[in-house]
């Protein structure tokens, strides 16, 4: 029998049944679909991470107070060594490292803000000039803190757009008195929009010089230092040097620790990645489910067609003819499956990204051939049963069956 | 020369713990171009036979010369292929695929054998218009009467240009009239050359045949080709 016929014969009788057949074609659908959407998701929600990762800035390298980051909470380290605050100074003795273009240190706290009449809560990060270029933020009206001595701070402050909207309305703001805590600020900018940045709506805070927020909290320590590496390559050159000038800095101790963005990213990258498989998994077992489903539709198939089979046999078809037309069958019904899960998946993530526009829910290559794969792979796997099953009837047993 | 050359054919079924001898000792030959009936109450082994000499079954003993050639120790591709070219069958019940047209089921030998479609379409057109069912070519077998359906089966049965058309009661499903007219479409068949063996229960059909074998518990009680009387080996 020709390959051509094999395939017109599976389809006809494929399509002979169409209530069994729509359903198998249904569960592989539902299968692949599910394996799609959920790959979307936890695809998506990688990409989310690793945007907001990169929206930080290019080449930063973040130092933070105390020493947790390789070594984990270890009960003796608490109790023995009290990590050295890090200080303003440390930040500034960081801006003569060669290697660093910008350093920024960041003081951070909440305060109220009482402007315009009204009075609300906010995040107020205590920087200096550098920040705006190291996060790479635009401002939307007027300029940043301007460039002067750390340690004093003039009475400024920069807002972000919410704030800017929630208090002011449409009003201009820049050049506005505000009280910050017990402090009256000027206003001199406003930065332009930039959304949810890992936690921190940057929108909803006010920016200060270093020197005003420490004195607003009345601490000397600050949050975090920023440093912008002259160029990806020395990202890891920032890094020792940075760790060496502290440890000097504060008596032999390696009480900080230095992140790069490129570590967290490359981190999450790793979980988000992990998460999304294991999600595939998960999903790839009502594949399995489907692929049972199959090969129950193809046992049906042949107990309902058991004269059919033995007329063929009848007629000089091999065993091998009609093993081949069963298997062509379940093969097929698992393709159209598949395609029509597929289909169904995209359209689920397309669905997702019109209800959450943030979020990029595209599923990744992997995950569609991966699924595609397996839809054919069991569908075939659970046919080779039925399959045998018909090429072994004895004809005349067969032919009897009426 | 003989067409079917059967000796000592014996066929066993365990069923249980009890054993059916459902063929025993059988000889018989049958020439190309026979018209022979294969007669007898139900269980004496007629449709056994027929079976076997269709290749659908192996006997336990015995050797079965078809055309000249031993076809028991084929394997069972090769049985196929035998099947496929040179043994036609017609079936009480017609056994047509339901969900193909009359033309598909007419040419589903040459699509199983490999015949390339264009030269299917042709031979099943000529067929179907040697039937008499160029009008009927389209048509599925719910919408064919029984005579038309059994027609069908014929024509299936003979695209291939068997040696030998075997039937199974052909007209067991059929009433007097159009049953009648099987049968003479099966005669004109044979008067074309072609070994025609039917199988019935019904005597005036099997009065109709040159050449009757009795069938009785799974022997050869008579045939009417060898003796008048009925004294059959044993």
């Amino acid at each position: 029998m020709r390959n051509a016929d094999v395939l017109r014969f599976a389809r006809d009788a494929a399509a002979g049944y169409p209530l069994r057949t729509s359903l198998s074609v249904l569960a592989m659908a539902i299968g692949v679909a599910a394996v799609v959407v959920l790959t979307s998701l936890g695809d998506g929600a990688r990409r989310y991470v690793v945007e907001q990762f990169s929206a930080l800035g290019s080449n930063l390298v973040i130092v933070l107070p105390g020493r947790s980051a390789t070594g984990g909470f270890s009960p003796a380290n608490a109790l023995t060594t009290t990590p050295r605050d890090l200080t303003v100074d440390d930040a500034f003795a960081l801006t003569r490292l060669p290697s660093a273009r910008r350093v920024a240190p960041l003081a951070a706290g909440n305060s109220e803000i009482n402007a315009n009449g009204r009075l609300r809560e906010v995040v107020v990060a205590g920087t200096a000039s550098t920040y705006l270029d190291i996060r790479s933020f635009k401002m939307a009206q007027g300029h940043f803190l301007p460039e002067a001595d750390w340690s004093r701070g003039a009475p400024v402050a920069v807002i972000g757009s919410k704030l800017q909207e929630e208090i002011f309305g449409n009003r201009p703001a820049v050049g506005e008195l505000i009280r910050l805590g017990d402090r009256r600020l000027r206003i001199v900018g406003v930065l332009k929009s930039v959304g949810q940045g890992l936690g921190m709506n940057t929108d909803e805070v006010i920016f200060v010089p270093v020197g005003v927020a420490q004195s607003l909290f009345n601490t000397n320590t600050l949050f975090r230092v920023l440093i912008e590496a002259r160029s990806r390559d020395e990202i890891e050159v920032v890094k020792r040097e940075v760790a060496a000038m502290l440890k000097a800095r504060h008596g032999g101790e390696e009480d900080i620790t230095v992140i790069t963005q490129d570590a967290v990213l490359a981190t999450f990258d790793k979980l988000l990645r992990a998460l999304t498989a294991a999600v595939a998994g998960i999903a790839a077992i009502s594949l399995a489910v489907a692929g049972i489903l199959v090969m129950n539709v193809m046992l049906v198939a042949v107990t309902q067609r058991t004269a059919e089979i033995g007329l063929l046999k009848a007629l000089g078809a091999r065993a091998a003819t009609i093993r081949n037309a069963f298997m062509a069958e379940a093969a097929m019904l698992s393709l159209v499956g598949a395609i029509t899960g597929y289909g169904l998946g995209l359209f689920g993530a397309f669905v997702l990204r019109q209800m959450y526009p943030v979020f990029p829910a595209y599923p990744p290559d992997w995950a569609v051939i991966a699924a595609l794969a397996t839809a054919l792979g069991t569908g075939m796997l659970f046919g080779i049963m039925p399959a045998r099953r018909a090429a072994r009837l004895d004809p005349v047993q067969a032919l009897m069956k009426h | 020369m003989s067409v079917i050359q059967l000796a000592g054919i014996e066929r066993v079924f365990h069923l249980g713990d009890s054993v059916v001898h459902a063929l025993t000792g059988l000889d018989v030959a049958i020439d190309a171009g026979e018209y022979v009936a294969i007669m007898g109450p139900s269980g004496s082994g007629k449709s056994t036979l027929l079976n076997l000499l269709g290749l659908l079954d192996r006997p336990d003993a015995g050797s079965y010369q078809l055309e000249g050639r031993d076809v028991t120790t084929l394997s069972p591709d090769e049985q196929a292929a035998v099947r496929s070219r040179r043994i036609g069958f017609v079936f009480q019940s017609f056994h047509l695929v339901p969900r193909l047209t009359a033309a598909e089921n007419v040419g589903l030998p040459m699509m199983l054998a490999g015949i390339p479609a264009a030269e299917r379409a042709q031979r099943v057109q000529q067929a179907l218009k040697d039937f008499g069912l160029d009008q009927r070519a389209d048509h599925r077998p719910d919408q064919l009467s029984g005579g038309q359906r059994q027609r069908v089966a014929i024509a299936r049965a003979t695209i291939m240009q068997p040696a030998v058309l075997l039937a199974d009661e052909p007209t067991g499903n059929l009433d007097r009239a159009t049953g009648d007219d099987v049968i003479h479409l099966l005669e004109e068949l044979n008067q074309r050359g072609m070994t025609l063996i039917i199988v019935t229960h019904d005597p005036k059909i099997g009065t109709r045949a040159k050449r009757q074998l009795l069938m009785e518990d799974g022997e050869l009680r008579h045939d009417s080709a060898r003796a008048a009387s009925p004294a059959a080996a044993t």
